[in-house]
C-alpha cells in the first residue's frame, strides 16, 4: 500500500519539555485512523507539527506520492497541499452565514487576485448546498453561524472541511458536546469521507472510536505505545497501564 | 427538500442592491454637492464663503482617507497607526509639483525683463533660490528631479504611498506582527518619517512644509472661490469612486476572507489562505486610497509640514472611525464627516466659550478633552458607533456571540425572518 503521509522520528520539546518524541506514523490514501491517548499524550501536537502550526526539532515529515517535505511550507500551503483540520474547539466564522463559511472553505482558488475577481458559479452553490444538506444545515444557509448550536458548529466546521476537498482530513475530537444520535450522524460523515480519502480523527471517547471500525494508533508521551486494532491495543498490558494508572 | 435547497442558494444581485447603503451614499453625496455648488461663491449664490467651502472640501478628503482606515482596520483587523503619513505623502507628492510649477513661472515672468533670454540653468537656479532659499541652499535635493512634471508626481502620488506600504507591510506582516506591536510599529513609521521630514536637509523644506498650494500653476487668473469648488467636486467624486472600490472589494468573497482574518486569522490559514497577502494586499491598497485622498487635501489647505504626518494625525483617523462605527463604510463617513467639521468648529474659535465663574471654558483648549471623553463614551456605551445608530431604524441584527442562541432548532426564528 502506498503512504499519503510518513512522519517519521520527530521530536519536539517546549522549554525543555518532550511533547513529541521520535514519532514515527504513516497513513494511506484511503484510510481512516483513530488517536487515542492520555491527556497531554501529544496528540494536538501532533497535529500542529503536520498542519505547519510547530515546527519540530527533529525529523521528517513527507507527503503524497512525490513525496514533499511539509517542513518548510507555511500552513497556507499545506492546507492547499490538501491537508485539512478540524480543531477541537468549534472555529467557524460567527459574523457570516453558514453558507459564506461553506463559500470560504470550498476548493478553489486562494490567492487576493483570484478571490477578488471571484463569483460563484452554478456549480459551486450547488457544490454548497449539497454539502448543507450533508451536514444536516441545509435550511439555516443564510442564517449566522454564530446563532448555531455547539453540535451544529461542529458539524459546520466538518462541512468546511469537507468543502476544501483535502486527501488527509485532521479531526481532532469531533463529537465533542453532541448528543447520541448527532455523534452516530458524525461517524457516517467520517466513514463516508474515508472511502475516497485519509482521515485521522483524535478521540478520547473509546465508544465513538469502535463505531469508526477502524486502526487504532494509542499515544503516550509523545511516542506511539501500541497500534493496531482496538480489541488488539486495548489487550496491550502497556495501554491499560497508562489508561488506568499502576 | 431540493426545491427547499435551491431556494436558498444566495444569488449574486448587481452591488447596488446587495448594498442599498451604497446607492444612499451616492445620492446624498451627489444631493450635498449640488446644494453647496449652489450656495457656494464660484457659481451659486454665495451664500457659504471660499474658506467654508475648502472646509467641506477638506472634509470629503478626511472621508475618504476613513474609508481606508476602516477597510485596514473595521474590515482587515489590522489597527494601523500609521495611515495618515500615506495622506502626507499623496500631499508632499503633489505639493512638490504645484511649488515647482509657479514657482517657475514667477521666475520666467521676473527673468523676461532681462536683456537676454535666460539659459534653462539660470531659471532652474531661480526656482532652486526661491523654494530653498529659506532652508539656506539654492540646489535643487535629488528628490526634486521629477518635481517638473506633473504626471510623473501624479504617479508619485500613488507610487510612493503604495511602494512605502508594501515594504513596510511585508516586512511587518511576514513577520506575523499583530496586534498592538503593530500598531505601535506603524506608529513608529509615521513618527519617524516625520522627524526627517522636520530636518532642513531632507530636501522637503524642513519645518517650513511647502506653502502656496492653492495656487494652481496656470490658473493665476481664476478666481479662488471657482478653484475651490473645482477642487470640491474633484473630492466628492474621489470620495463617491472611493465608497464604490471599496464597497467591491469588501463584498462578495474577498469581503468574507478579510473579516474571516479579522475574526480568527490562523483558522484562515488553516483554509489555505496566505493571511499575509491578504493584509499586504489591503494595507498597500489603502494606503494608494490615503495618497490620493491626501493630493486632493493639501491644495485645498494651501500647506503641508511634517507636522501634518504627526502620529496623533493617525491616531485622530481611528478615533473617527472608531465613532462612526468601524465594520460599516457609511460609519467611517460619518465619523470622519462629523467630528472633523466638529474640531474645526470648536477649535476655530467660534464656539462660545462657557464661564462657569471663577473659569472660563474656552473649547480651543477644552476640546480634545470633549473629544476624548466622547471617544470613551463611544466606547462604553455605543460599541458600534454613530454608524450603529442606523441599525436601530433597520433593524440589522448581529448574532450575540456570548448570549444565547436564536435557537438552535429547525424552525426556530432564523437571521433572515429576524431582519424583517
Amino acid at each position: 500500500m502506498s503512504t499519503l503521509l510518513e512522519v517519521s522520528g520527530v521530536s519536539v520539546s517546549f522549554d525543555g519539555f518532550k511533547a513529541i518524541n521520535n514519532l514515527t506514523f504513516q497513513i494511506g490514501p484511503a484510510e481512516m485512523r483513530a488517536v487515542i491517548g492520555p491527556n497531554g499524550a501529544g496528540k494536538t501536537t501532533f497535529m500542529d507539527i503536520i498542519t505547519g502550526k510547530t515546527k519540530p526539532d527533529d525529523g521528517h515529515v513527507l507527503w503524497g506520492d512525490k513525496s514533499v517535505s511539509l517542513l518548510s511550507m507555511t500552513e497556507s500551503q499545506i492546507a492547499q497541499a490538501g491537508i485539512g483540520r478540524k480543531f477541537q474547539r468549534p472555529t467557524v466564522f460567527e459574523d457570516q452565514s453558514v453558507g459564506e463559511n461553506l463559500m470560504l472553505a470550498l476548493k478553489n482558488k486562494r490567492s487576493p487576485f483570484a478571490v477578488l475577481r471571484f463569483k460563484p458559479s452554478q456549480s459551486d452553490h450547488e457544490k454548497v448546498a449539497q454539502l448543507a444538506k450533508e451536514i444536516g444545515l441545509e435550511q439555516a444557509l443564510d442564517r449566522k453561524s454564530g446563532e448555531l448550536s455547539h453540535g451544529q458548529k461542529q458539524w459546520l466546521e466538518i462541512g468546511m472541511l469537507l468543502a476544501q476537498d483535502p486527501q488527509l482530513l485532521l479531526v481532532d475530537e469531533p463529537a465533542a458536546g453532541m448528543t447520541p444520535a448527532e455523534r452516530e450522524h458524525t461517524t457516517d460523515i467520517l466513514v463516508e469521507a474515508a472511502k475516497t480519502r485519509a482521515v485521522v480523527v483524535i478521540e478520547h471517547d473509546m465508544e465513538f472510536v469502535r463505531r469508526l471500525n477502524c486502526k487504532v494508533t494509542v499515544l503516550h508521551e509523545g511516542s506511539v505505545l501500541a497500534e493496531g486494532s482496538l480489541d488488539h491495543v486495548t489487550q496491550d498490558e502497556k495501554v491499560i497501564e497508562v489508561y488506568l494508572g499502576r | 427538500m431540493v426545491e427547499m435547497t435551491s431556494t436558498a442558494l444566495p444569488r449574486r444581485k448587481p452591488l447596488v442592491l446587495r448594498y442599498p447603503s451604497v446607492a444612499i451614499f451616492l445620492i446624498i453625496l451627489s444631493l450635498f454637492t449640488a446644494v453647496v455648488t449652489i450656495l457656494g461663491e464660484g457659481f451659486g449664490i454665495g451664500v457659504i464663503s471660499t474658506s467654508f467651502i475648502k472646509t467641506l472640501g477638506k472634509t470629503l478628503c478626511l472621508c475618504l482617507a476613513a474609508l481606508a482606515m476602516d477597510l485596514v482596520w473595521g474590515y482587515t483587523g489590522i489597527l494601523s497607526l500609521g495611515h495618515m503619513a500615506f495622506f502626507g505623502i499623496g500631499g508632499y507628492a503633489i505639493g512638490m509639483w504645484l511649488m515647482y510649477a509657479r514657482t517657475e513661472i514667477i521666475v520666467r515672468d521676473s527673468l523676461a525683463a532681462a536683456a537676454l533670454p535666460p539659459t534653462p540653468q539660470e531659471i532652474s537656479d531661480g526656482i532652486a533660490t526661491q523654494i530653498f532659499g529659506v532652508v539656506g541652499t539654492s540646489e535643487f535635493p535629488p528628490i526634486w528631479s521629477l518635481a517638473h512634471s506633473f504626471p510623473l508626481q501624479l504617479a508619485a502620488v500613488v507610487l510612493v504611498p503604495g511602494l512605502l506600504a508594501f515594504v513596510f507591510g511585508w516586512l511587518a506582516f511576514r513577520s506575523r506582527v499583530t496586534g498592538v506591536y503593530l500598531s505601535i510599529l506603524t506608529q513608529a513609521m509615521t513618527l519617524a518619517l516625520s522627524l526627517y521630514l522636520f530636518q532642513n536637509d531632507s530636501g522637503l523644506r524642513g519645518n517650513n512644509g511647502l506653502s502656496g498650494l492653492q495656487n494652481l500653476p496656470g490658473l493665476e487668473d481664476v478666481p479662488q472661490s471657482t478653484v475651490s469648488i473645482l477642487f470640491f467636486w474633484a473630492s466628492a467624486l474621489a470620495l463617491g469612486l472611493g465608497y464604490v472600490l471599496c464597497a467591491w472589494v469588501v463584498s462578495g468573497k474577498f469581503g468574507s476572507v478579510i473579516r474571516a482574518i479579522r475574526d480568527d486569522e490562523s483558522r484562515v490559514r488553516f483554509l489555505g489562505y496566505s493571511v499575509e497577502a491578504y493584509k499586504l494586499f489591503i494595507f498597500t491598497f489603502t494606503a494608494v486610497i490615503c495618497g490620493i485622498a491626501g493630493a486632493l487635501y493639501y491644495p485645498q489647505a494651501g500647506i503641508i509640514n511634517p507636522a501634518e504626518i504627526a502620529p496623533i494625525a493617525s491616531i485622530y483617523l481611528a478615533v473617527w472611525v472608531a465613532i462612526g462605527g468601524r465594520g460599516r463604510l457609511y460609519g467611517a463617513v460619518i465619523g470622519a464627516a462629523f467630528v472633523s467639521l466638529l474640531s474645526t468648529w470648536f477649535t476655530g474659535g467660534q464656539a462660545p466659550d462657557i464661564s462657569v465663574g471663577f473659569y472660563t471654558i474656552q473649547w480651543v483648549d477644552w476640546w480634545t478633552i470633549l473629544l476624548g471623553l466622547s471617544f470613551v463614551a463611544v466606547t462604553l456605551f455605543a460599541p458600534r458607533g454613530v454608524g450603529g445608530l442606523i441599525d436601530r431604524f433597520t433593524e440589522r441584527r448581529a448574532p450575540d456571540r456570548h448570549g444565547a442562541d436564536l435557537g438552535p432548532d429547525l424552525g426556530s426564528l432564523q437571521e433572515r425572518e429576524a431582519d424583517k
